[in-house]
């Protein structure tokens, strides 16, 4: 997996065969793969979601392809299904996603040597999941390449999972064992790639910030993530930013 | 199915594209960041993400509960987290105290 430096700058690559080019996928698919298993019963809840609210099967596939973002496709459903206007429905789709301007903020500077249909193709594979193992892993010295490759093993490891999980809900549903919380997965792989990336004081601050907001605000419905999240960044931004000035 | 559950998607899905795409489209033009962009942006994967895991924690059905199971299991999540910063072990401890605690304070 490594000895592939070659592609510094996006020039040529000689060295570059299929057998790293399928090493560097595997690396992002495997590396996501524990989310995966938590991610499954969402999927199954959407699927079942659509259908309940008399989508159909085809209607759970159109908003998992179309969409491809749980928590947004969640209240879309339940909105719809509550006879909500369009407008509504959009509106509140949309701003739980506002997330993903900050992702795509964050990966910029990671993908910049990418083509631009590169690009587009990992904008549309961005999820919570995907951008959270890169995130991590481009703290490492990568090269453009490597990290597209990741990349795009972890979106599309996502991607598969969360399309079959949906299908399946939509068709088998209802038959999830209660039991097991396998949902809990998901906070807890959050968790553990937090950890690495709270280095300093302004990073500590960002998170505690954040998270105490996202806990306070959370009656607020889906609505309270971008709101926690900016003020987040914004408190360990101006602690970063003053300290840097001094 | 209507006509508006499929607009509803079809407009929904177009809106998330653009959010997800309108830094990293235009990533090749602002490649060169400012230290103090960079500074800030530093700070979105740890806000980010603690926002993802704090409610879910500390209000899995909604009420406050700081010292409910998923919140003492998010706990010891932590802990291992912290030492081994491996993804698999703190998903598995997490998920076994969860198990065991919601085995016990039910």
């Amino acid at each position: 997996m490594t000895g592939d430096e070659s592609a510094s700058g996006g020039g040529a690559e000689p060295a570059d065969t299929a057998a790293t080019g399928r090493a560097g996928l595997r690396d992002g698919a495997t590396t996501v793969l524990p989310i995966l298993v938590g991610v499954i019963p969402f999927g199954f809840i959407i699927g079942l979601t659509a259908v309940q609210i008399g989508l159909g099967p085809e209607g759970a596939v159109l908003f998992s392809v179309v969409i491809y973002a749980g928590a947004a496709q969640l209240a879309a459903l339940n909105l719809l299904g509550a006879g909500a206007s369009l407008p509504v429905v959009v509106g509140t789709a949309l701003v739980i996603n506002v997330r993903f301007l900050l992702y795509s903020a964050s990966l910029a500077p990671h993908l910049a040597e990418l083509s631009r249909r590169q690009r587009l193709l990992g904008a549309y594979l961005l999820t919570d999941q995907a951008y959270a193992v890169s995130v991590v892993r481009f703290r490492e010295r990568l090269d453009p390449r490597s990290r597209w490759r990741y990349y795009l093993g972890a979106g599309l490891a996502m991607w598969f999972t969360w399309q079959v999980s949906t299908v399946v809900g939509a068709v088998g549903g209802g038959a999830v064992p209660e039991s097991v919380p396998l949902g809990f997965a998901v906070p807890l792989a959050f968790l553990a790639l937090l950890v690495p990336n709270v280095t300093d004081r302004p990073t500590i601050v960002a998170a505690l910030v954040s998270g105490v907001v996202a806990v306070a605000a959370s009656p607020l419905g889906n609505g309270a993530l971008p709101v926690a999240a900016v003020s987040g960044v914004v408190a360990g931004g101006a602690l970063g930013l003053w300290r840097g000035r001094r | 199915m209507t006509s508006t559950p499929v607009l509803a998607a079809v407009l929904v899905g177009l809106g998330t594209v653009a959010l997800r795409g309108s830094f990293l489209v235009f990533a090749d033009r602002l490649a060169e960041l400012p230290p103090r962009v960079h500074e800030v942006l530093r700070m979105i994967p740890p806000a980010a993400l603690a926002a993802l895991v704090t409610p879910a924690l500390l209000r899995p059905d909604g009420q406050l509960a700081p010292l409910g199971p998923e919140a003492l299991a998010g706990l010891a999540a932590l802990v291992v987290a912290w030492r081994t910063r491996s993804l698999l072990a703190t998903i598995l401890v997490g998920m076994a105290a969860v198990v065991g605690l919601q085995l016990l304070l039910s």
